[in-house]
């Protein structure tokens, strides 16, 4: 096996070969780091490749495949977007701040991923502290979008989805607090799922927005995807806010035809700034959906229009207690000179932070300050109630919903990074599910100026198996998700 | 809302974020711009609204209190900056440093 076999190979194909003894974890391990080898110095997905590692643990998988103790995903290669523990590797979260860290425990996902025998090919690059929609607030260096190298791949994800898109690792796992898998997932034409918040443990996830934050798959396609989260889901002891639920079998739920499920399409997230392209492929995909045999109706979800403010205050907010635990002493950066301890917190967060990571904690600590709180930090609270109520209602009637994911496709680098308000823009149609804690899958949904757009799917909260099943009818009637960058 | 450097510099002190006069002038500049833009969310009505903490019920969760496995020391000390044999240092708190 080369690093050109590589190309488009899924979890289920590489199970199949793996299966019938007709390539070794160890051969396809080797192809997807020789593939790693030689594109990634123009796209940049990765900001560690665990080589040695890898190796390793792919020659384990081979002795567990020779013992016949197989699940879906072992021997077969991931990256891990680096905000995400892993035991003795460096967790960097992009920035200066955690740049030598190495944690002592794996997060959960990453176990439990190691225990079904998954090879870690290394961790996927994202905008600081998961921050940003372009990847460009990275500390170390951009990403570039595999489609187009002058583009960005969207973020905060943009290692993950960039490394997918660019056959670097079959699959790999992102966060989600506004849109940190769906959006770069649509910019690169991949599969990108935000689970139901809870359904997944946040154990060893480095903290973002503690209320928001959700990991989820990113793959080739909706299979994929369901058979990554069939070794993520399930309540962990170790998080808190994990839910007391015992998941289904999420592949039971791939069923080719949508006879009899109502899907609604709710107007304001065709918004103002929405690309004609996009728009134009998204209309396109909903007759799809029609000939699939979905009853499809127009809805209105009228506090949508909040979201993004909702959003900029309870994710700061959040954000700046979460970030106060970098004071330079347990871990992480610290300034070298200083005087005392209070000088020395000062310029630790000063030089080991940047400067969206710093605005945001400025903001956050502004919602929450004397005098300020009732009229941002609880007002917002009180709006994501009514936004969580509309989606209530609505999946009453509605067994699930479908926008654009992004209202635009891949911009260029430098393009919106001056003015952070326009920069927030991109994550307008993906927040509302984070506000309302709801499951919600990014396909590929069709090209515009020759760049992938993305479908988004929505769904009642541990909707997952609904989601599935729409997003696989739709994937199994078009051929977008076929489609590959030529690198 | 426009806000004052002083507010900012208040502010900043608060999240123990050190900042140059033209990083606290430049955050000024970008911050009330983004304040700007929540302004509609004051119009919405939230008359008997309660406020949503987390989208999922979250009860406080008890466990057994059985002793457990803890991460090695030296794993976790491996991490700090500054030590001194088996402990963190950090620097001085009181006094004349």
């Amino acid at each position: 096996m080369n690093s050109s076999d590589v190309l488009g190979l899924t979890v289920q194909a590489a199970k199949t070969l793996l299966d019938r003894g007709e390539v070794s974890s160890y051969e396809l391990t080797r192809a997807v780091l020789d593939r790693i080898r030689e594109v990634d110095g123009r796209v940049n997905a990765f900001v560690t490749v665990t080589e040695d590692e890898a190796m390793a643990q792919a020659r384990s998988a081979d002795r567990r495949i020779a013992d016949g103790d197989t699940g879906p995903l072992t021997g077969v290669p991931m990256q891990i977007k680096d905000n995400m523990c892993t035991w003795g590797v460096p967790t960097t979260c992009a920035s200066h701040m955690l740049q030598d860290f190495i944690p002592p425990y794996d997060a959960t996902v990453v176990a439990r991923l190691q225990m079904e025998g998954a090879v870690l090919v290394g961790k996927g690059n994202l905008d600081e502290f998961a921050m940003g929609s372009s990847t460009e607030n990275s500390a170390l260096f951009p990403t570039r979008n595999p489609w187009d190298l002058d583009r960005v791949p969207g973020g905060s994800s943009g290692g993950p989805a960039a490394a997918v898109a660019a056959d670097e690792c079959v699959f790999s796992l992102g966060s989600d607090t506004g849109g940190s898998i769906r959006q770069p997932a649509a910019l690169c034409g991949v599969v990108g799922l935000k689970p139901t918040y809870g359904l997944v443990s946040r154990y060893g996830l480095v903290a973002f927005a503690s209320s928001l934050d959700q990991i989820g798959p990113l793959t080739k396609n909706v299979t994929d995807s369901a058979l990554v989260l069939n070794a993520i889901a399930g309540h962990d002891r170790n998080d808190s806010t994990s839910i007391r639920y015992d998941p289904p079998d999420y592949s039971r739920a791939l069923k080719p035809d949508l006879k009899g499920l109502r899907i609604g399409v709710p107007t304001e997230y065709f918004v103002e700034g929405l690309e004609p392209g996009v728009e134009e492929a998204v209309r396109t995909a909903i007759g799809v959906l029609e000939e699939l045999g979905a009853e499809v109706e127009e809805t209105s979800l009228p506090n949508t229009e909040h979201a993004l403010a909702v959003y900029y205050i309870i994710a700061p907010s959040e954000a700046s207690a979460n970030l106060a635990r970098y004071d330079g002493v347990k871990y992480g950066y610290s300034a070298a000179e200083a005087d005392g301890m209070w000088d020395a917190l000062d310029k630790t967060r000063q030089d080991g932070f940047g400067p969206e990571v710093k605005r945001r904690i400025m903001l956050g600590t502004y919602a929450l300050s004397a005098g300020y709180y009732d009229a941002y930090y609880l007002k917002a609270q009180k709006v994501r109630t009514l936004i969580a109520q509309e989606f209530r209602d609505a999946f009453q009637r509605f067994d699930a919903l479908v926008t654009p994911t992004s209202p635009s496709v891949a911009f260029k680098l430098g393009e919106k990074t001056a003015d952070p308000v326009q920069m927030y823009l991109n994550d307008i149609l993906t927040m509302p599910a984070n506000i309302a804690g709801i499951p919600a899958i990014s396909v590929p949904g069709g090209i515009a100026d020759g760049l992938p757009v993305g479908l988004q799917f929505l769904g009642p909260p541990l909707g997952e198996e609904t989601l599935f099943r729409v997003a696989y009818a739709y994937e199994q009637a078009t051929e977008w998700h076929r489609m590959r960058p030529d690198l | 809302m426009k806000l004052t450097t002083e507010e900012v510099r208040h502010v900043a002190a608060l999240a123990r974020l050190g900042m140059t006069d033209a990083e606290l002038e430049l955050m000024r500049d970008q911050l009330s711009h983004i304040l700007e833009s929540f302004d509609a969310l004051g119009q919405v009505d939230t008359d008997g609204v309660e406020p949503t903490r987390h989208s999922i019920d979250v009860d406080s969760v008890m466990r057994d209190d059985k002793v457990r496995d803890s991460l090695p020391r030296e794993d976790v000390l491996s991490n700090a900056p500054l030590r001194e044999g088996d402990f963190v240092r950090v620097r001085a708190v009181l006094g004349d440093h």
